[in-house]
C-alpha cells in the first residue's frame, strides 16, 4: 500500500504545498533564488542542508511567518499570505508556556471542548497522566511530546518541523521518530521536516531534498518499507551516502 | 560534645536535619534578643538616660497601655488606610502605564522619557508644593504615597512586559491566539515575577513616604502619634511608633512573599522538589 492510499482513509488528510519561482532576500543577502518545489498532499518531505542554506527560511515562508520577496507560495492551491490555520509548526525548542500546565499548553488556543481533545492527544503521544504537570519538570523528550500534542490537537493538514529533535539524546530521538512516523501514518498530514541529520531524514521521509546555497542540489525518493527499522536496511545506508555527497 | 555529634551522624538523615532546622529557625533571632537584653540592663542601671532611651520593658508597657485604650489601633488603622489607598491609586496607574508602554511603541515614545525625567525628582521634595496644593488633608498624603509607589511598579511592569520571550509570542501567534488571549495568557503571567518585585519595592516606598508625610502634617496616624509624643517628651511612645512601622513593613513583605509563592507555583524557584520534605 502506498502512502497516498494509506492516507485516503483519514478524514483530516494533508494539503499540497507549492512554491514557484520564489525569491527571498534579507537586504543584499539572497537566501532563496528562483526556487521551485512541489510537495504533494500527505507526503513526508525532509529538507537537509548545512546551516545558512535556506532551510529555516523555506519553512517560515510555508508557515506564513515570512513573505517571499517575489514568486508564489501556495497551500492547497491558494496563496499563503498570513498564518494558515491548518499549518502547525514544531520549533527547535519546545516553546512551552512555563506558567501553564501541560494540558493548558496543549489546548493553548482553547476552543470548544479543548480539555477533552487535549487529554486524548496527550494520551496519543504517550503522556497520559501528565496533564497537570508543570512544563519545567518534564524532560527534553517529554517537552517535545507536549509540543507535538499541541501541534496535533487541532488536526492540522500540514506539519512543519524545524529540527525538533536536534537537542535530544540518541535513544529519545529514535523514540520520537517512531512516534512521529506512527502519527503521520495514522493522520496523513503533509510533513516538512527540516534537519541536518541525514540518518533522520532517511529514517522518516518519503522524499529528501538537499538545499545548498538556496537551491535544490538533490531531490531523491526514499522508497523503503514502513514502519522503518533504523540502520537495519542496507539500502538506507546507500541512500544516506548519496545524500551526504550532495550536502 | 564530640559524642553527641557522632551520635547525630549515626542517626543519619533523621536527627541532623532537625537540629539544623532548629538552628536556622532560631539563629536570626539571636542578635536582636541579645541586643534587647543589653539595652534593658543599660537602661535599668542608669547607663543611658531613661528619658532618652527607655527600657524595652517600658516600651512594652506603653504598647500594652495604648493597645488597651485604643489609640494605637486608631492611628495604625489611619496610616494603613492611607497606605493602601495610595498603593491602589499609584500602583494601579503604574501597572496600567507599564503594560501600555510595554506593549505599544507609540505610547512608550510619547510617555517614557517624560516619566523617566519625573522619576528622578525625589518625590518627598514635592511636600511643600503638595501642601500648597492640597493643604494638610488626606489628599496630600495619599497623593505623595501614590507618587512614591507609582515608579517602582511602572518600571518593573514595563520591564516585565518587554522581556517576554519573543519565541513564546511567535509560538502563540502561530497557534492562533488573538491579542486579548496573548496578553492574558502569555504576556501578563510572564511579566508577573517582575511586577511582584516592583510591588515589594513599592511597599517600602509606601511606608517611607507615609512616615514623612505624617510627621509633617497630620492629625492622625502613626507619624502623628510619634510627633505628638515628642512634644511631651514621651520617648517610649516615639520608639513604639518606630517599632510599629517596622512591623507593618515586615507584614507587607510577608504578604508579598505569600502572594509570590501562590502565583508563581509554576516557577522552578518556587517549586517544592521531591525529597525536599515539607
Amino acid at each position: 500500500m502506498s502512502a497516498a492510499e494509506f492516507h485516503a482513509q483519514e478524514s483530516a488528510g494533508g494539503q499540497p504545498i507549492s512554491l514557484s519561482r520564489v525569491e527571498k532576500s534579507f537586504g543584499k543577502l539572497n537566501v532563496l533564488g528562483n526556487f521551485n518545489l512541489e510537495i504533494p498532499a500527505g507526503q513526508f518531505l525532509a529538507v537537509v542542508g548545512r546551516s545558512g542554506g535556506g532551510k529555516s527560511t523555506l519553512m517560515r515562508l510555508i508557515a506564513g511567518l515570512d513573505t517571499a520577496s517575489s514568486g508564489h507560495v501556495g497551500i492547497g492551491g491558494r496563496k499563503v499570505e498570513r498564518l494558515h490555520p491548518s499549518v502547525r509548526l514544531l520549533f527547535q525548542e519546545a516553546r512551552l508556556v512555563p506558567w501553564q500546565r501541560v494540558i493548558e499548553n496543549v489546548g493553548i488556543a482553547r476552543g470548544p471542548n479543548w480539555q477533552k481533545t487535549a487529554r486524548r492527544t496527550l494520551a496519543d503521544v504517550g503522556l497520559d497522566g501528565r496533564e497537570n504537570d508543570w512544563p519545567t519538570v518534564l524532560s527534553g523528550g517529554q517537552r517535545q511530546r507536549v509540543a507535538l500534542a499541541r501541534a496535533l490537537v487541532s488536526a492540522p493538514q500540514i506539519l512543519l518541523l524545524d529540527e525538533p529533535f536536534g537537542a535530544l539524546d540518541a535513544l529519545t530521538r529514535i523514540e520520537m521518530h517512531r512516534l512521529l512516523e506512527r502519527l503521520w501514518t495514522e493522520r496523513g498530514f503533509t510533513t516538512v521536516l527540516i534537519t541536518h541529520d541525514v540518518a533522520e531524514a532517511v529514517a522518516l521521509a518519503d522524499r529528501v531534498v538537499v538545499l545548498r546555497e538556496g537551491a535544490i542540489a538533490l531531490d531523491i525518493d526514499i522508497d523503503l518499507d514502513r514502519p522503518r527499522q533504523e540502520l537495519a536496511d542496507p539500502r538506507a545506508v546507500d541512500l544516506q551516502r548519496q545524500i551526504l555527497e550532495a550536502v | 560534645m564530640a559524642e553527641t555529634s557522632v551520635a547525630g551522624y549515626a542517626a543519619g538523615g533523621t536527627r541532623r536535619p532537625n537540629l539544623k532546622g532548629l538552628w536556622t529557625a532560631l539563629a536570626p533571632w539571636a542578635f536582636p534578643i541579645a541586643l534587647l537584653v543589653v539595652w534593658e540592663i543599660a537602661a535599668r542601671s542608669g547607663l543611658v538616660t531613661a528619658r532618652l532611651m527607655p527600657a524595652p520593658t517600658t516600651i512594652a508597657a506603653t504598647f500594652w497601655r495604648s493597645l488597651l485604650d485604643g489609640t494605637l489601633l486608631v492611628h495604625t488603622l489611619a496610616s494603613t488606610e492611607r497606605a493602601l489607598i495610595g498603593l491602589a491609586i499609584g500602583g494601579g496607574l503604574g501597572f496600567v502605564a507599564g503594560v501600555v508602554n510595554g506593549l505599544w511603541k507609540p505610547a512608550e515614545t510619547l510617555l517614557d522619557s517624560t516619566l523617566q525625567m519625573v522619576r528622578n525628582i525625589p518625590h518627598l521634595a514635592l511636600i511643600p508644593l503638595v501642601i500648597l496644593w492640597f493643604g494638610i488633608g488626606e489628599t496630600a498624603k495619599i497623593f505623595l504615597v501614590s507618587i512614591g509607589v507609582f515608579f517602582p511598579i511602572y518600571i518593573n511592569t514595563f520591564y516585565g512586559v518587554r522581556t517576554i520571550d519573543p519565541q513564546l509570542v511567535e509560538m502563540a501567534s502561530v497557534y492562533g491566539l488573538d491579542r486579548k488571549a496573548l496578553i492574558r495568557r502569555i504576556i501578563l503571567p510572564g511579566a508577573l515575577p517582575s511586577i511582584l518585585v516592583g510591588l515589594r519595592y513599592a511597599l517600602g516606598f509606601m511606608w517611607l513616604t507615609l512616615i514623612v508625610a505624617e510627621t509633617i502634617s497630620a492629625t492622625s496616624g502613626i507619624g502623628y502619634m510619634t510627633m505628638n509624643a515628642r512634644e511631651f517628651l514621651q520617648t517610649d511612645m516615639v520608639l513604639l511608633g518606630i517599632i510599629v512601622y517596622a512591623l507593618l513593613g515586615k507584614l507587607a513583605d510577608v504578604a508579598t512573599r505569600a502572594i509570590e509563592k501562590r502565583v508563581l507555583v509554576w516557577h522552578p524557584a518556587y517549586q517544592v522538589k521531591p525529597g525536599d520534605g515539607q
